[in-house]
């Protein structure tokens, strides 16, 4: 790779580093100030709260890659922790059903988004709008009243550790950006999700699958909400059909991801940003807890962090020399 | 009447069509559903949800979109009832409308000035917003009942028994109409959602609308949480949180573009007034919550894809 190569490379993931970089500032800070400091609890407690915020951000990620948005991950989240609650326990063999049916519910539910966008040629946030209140409908139905449980050996071992060493959440998260993120990207459709995002007619008139490729985009989110959903469960063993926690992850991932370095509009960024994104997310609430805010000023404080960071693209505006610029 | 015909667009004319069915159908249910009282209850309902789609749609119009609806109206209903704690009840209505001006200024700034996204800066005003309001509550234990102008203004009904709120909505309704299609702030408006930098290039204070517009939405949202509030004799937190969704899917429901440009009031009302009723309807049928949400969401995607379909993409 030669030196200007490098140069592109590192431009274009700005975004990702100053994420990483702030996100490594701040957990430092956080451990620093921490009563108990680097334990495997504390490293293990925030990190089984970050990784749900981390999942559901990447499922975002898809979506808002593409130029769209969508609002109803925070609902599929809630949908497949309601369902995983009424279906992962009992043997072994019913416990892997119920983890395949709950994946492929969430991937279902992202599909019925795609298509409809796709193929009815809706707009995402719209679409997502009403299927995130059909989502939160059927959440309902399997749950009228938070319950369920869920296989307790196997919601221990996710929300604990590998040796005593490293949370199995975090390894969770790894395999999935190895397993499914990264295998996407470099796929055709994925490289094709960029292409839709930045330029729809070019990519159209050079022969990409741009439908297929939103498809895949929508479908992927909705697995990753439902893998998000079932994390869900293994954390607080039950389900429970709550439309303010759909509400809030769905407004933090979008949050998270514009946090991570990806294009609200569109064609630039990555899953793994979005990670970071939420990982900051998570650690100024952590941050709060351990400088002692006093309660009542904390949603003051949060709301103003959110609103800082997501004004920090706004550097871009002064740089700019032709105005005319500022309207793409 | 075929001057008339001709002005009323497809959507908003579907739109219509199905509150007619929706009635009908009710109406085999039970006979009640087309008494006066009934509908003159709807359109007191539909009225606060009016007032916050026709701010909403102004910045949909745009091709932006206001996230910060839910707290502007709760700091227009909290602000309002505090301030007659604070200073005597005539202050309250205009200073609960003067705080929901001030965040959409806010918002405007940071929309025009910074160019930050409207769905991710009007996301950060929200969150603010529920920040200052859990600290006001917390911190100052301000009044929070509604004073007897919001009360009356919400709740009475003094002219041939139609609630006083429908005619601020009316009032509010009339002087949006005239403002889209008689000055040239209006025409600047569609200008903007068609094409910002021409419109910008064409000599256009494009900031300046844009910030006027998320101002009037600011206070629109207000005017609902003052109106709410005097309905429910008290400002409350969160009280704005069930308005955003409804309010986003009444104006895209009555035709108007989520990319901006297109849209007419008319077909705001007509979504309002679907919106409402469709919930109404599936409350008197005591239909759970989770086949309402089901029903709502379906009947959104269904309308949409009778006629909100986009183009297809050919280069």
């Amino acid at each position: 790779m030669s030196l200007a190569d490098l140069k592109l490379r590192l431009a274009q993931s700005q975004g990702l580093i100053i994420a990483v970089v702030v996100f490594v500032l701040m957990f430092t800070l956080y451990i620093a100030n921490h009563p108990a400091g680097l334990t495997v609890p504390v490293v293990t407690t925030a990190a089984n709260k970050a990784v749900l915020l981390a999942l559901v951000s990447m499922a975002q990620t898809l979506p808002v890659l593409t130029g769209g948005l969508d609002l109803s991950v925070g609902m599929v989240f809630v949908m497949t922790n309601c369902l995983a609650s009424t279906l992962v326990s009992g043997s072994p063999l019913e416990v892997a059903l119920g983890i395949v049916v709950v994946l492929l519910a969430g991937a279902a539910a992202g599909f019925v988004n795609g298509a409809i966008v796709v193929y009815g040629r809706l707009q995402p946030i719209i679409t997502t709008l009403a299927t995130g209140a059909v989502y939160y409908g059927i959440a309902l139905l399997l749950r009228p009243v938070p319950g369920g449980e869920v296989q307790e050996d196997l919601a221990d071992f996710m929300t604990w550790t590998v040796f005593d060493t490293v949370p199995t959440s975090l390894l969770l998260l790894l395999a999935v950006v190895l397993l499914v993120w990264l295998p996407f990207r470099n796929s055709v459709v994925g490289r094709g999700c960029y292409a839709v995002g930045s330029a729809e007619g070019a990519a159209y008139m050079s022969g990409l699958p741009v439908g297929r490729s939103r498809l895949a985009a929508f479908t992927l989110s909705g697995l990753l909400a439902g893998i998000a959903g079932l994390m869900l469960t293994f954390v607080t063993f039950s389900g429970e059909a709550s439309a303010p926690i759909g509400g809030t992850y769905t407004l933090n991932s979008i949050a998270a991801v514009v946090i991570g370095g990806t294009s609200l509009y569109g064609g630039a960024g990555g899953a793994i940003g979005s990670i970071f994104g939420a990982f900051i997310l998570r650690t100024i609430d952590d941050l709060l807890f351990v400088f002692d805010l006093p309660p009542l000023w904390q949603p003051l404080f949060q709301g103003v962090v959110l609103l800082g960071a997501v004004s920090l693209g706004a550097a871009r505006v002064f740089r700019i020399r032709n105005r005319l610029e500022l309207f793409n | 009447m075929a001057a008339l015909v001709k002005h009323i667009d497809r959507p908003v004319a579907i739109a219509f069509g199905f509150i007619v069915l929706l009635l009908l159908a009710g109406s085999l249910y039970s006979s009640s559903f087309l008494s006066a009282n009934y509908l003159l209850q709807q359109l007191q309902v539909a009225a606060f949800l009016g007032l916050i789609a026709s701010g909403v749609m102004l910045v949909i119009l745009l091709g932006h979109i206001d996230l910060s609806i839910p707290w502007l109206v709760t700091v227009g209903g909290m602000m309002s009832t505090a301030a007659a704690g604070w200073w005597g009840p005539e202050w309250a209505i205009p200073f609960g409308v003067f705080c929901g001006l001030v965040f959409g200024i806010v918002n405007g700034l940071g929309v025009a000035i910074l160019r930050v996204p409207s769905m991710i800066f009007t996301l950060g005003i929200n969150a603010v917003a529920q920040g200052i309001m859990v600290l006001h509550t917390g911190g100052f234990a301000p009044q929070d009942h509604a004073t007897d102008l919001m009360h009356w203004l919400a709740v009475e009904r003094v002219i041939l028994g139609i609630p006083n709120a429908v005619f601020i909505w009316a009032a509010l309704g009339i002087a949006i109409v005239v403002m889209l299609k008689r000055t040239p702030l209006g025409r600047y408006i569609y200008a903007i959602g068609n094409q910002e930098g021409a419109t910008c290039l064409s000599g256009v204070n494009t900031k300046l609308v844009i910030i006027s517009c998320f101002a009037i939405s600011g206070m629109c949202s207000a005017l609902a949480g003052v109106l709410l509030a005097g309905y429910s004799s008290k400002g409350y937190q969160a009280m704005g949180d069930p308005y955003l969704l409804p309010a986003i899917a009444a104006v895209v429901l009555g035709g108007t573009h989520i990319l901006g440009g297109r849209g007419s009031y008319l077909g705001t009302i007509a979504g309002v007034i679907l919106i409402s009723l469709l919930a109404s309807i599936l409350s008197v049928m005591q239909m759970p919550e989770a086949g309402r949400q089901i029903i709502y969401g379906c009947v959104i995607i269904g309308m949409l894809l009778v006629y909100g379909r986009g183009q297809k993409v050919l280069g």
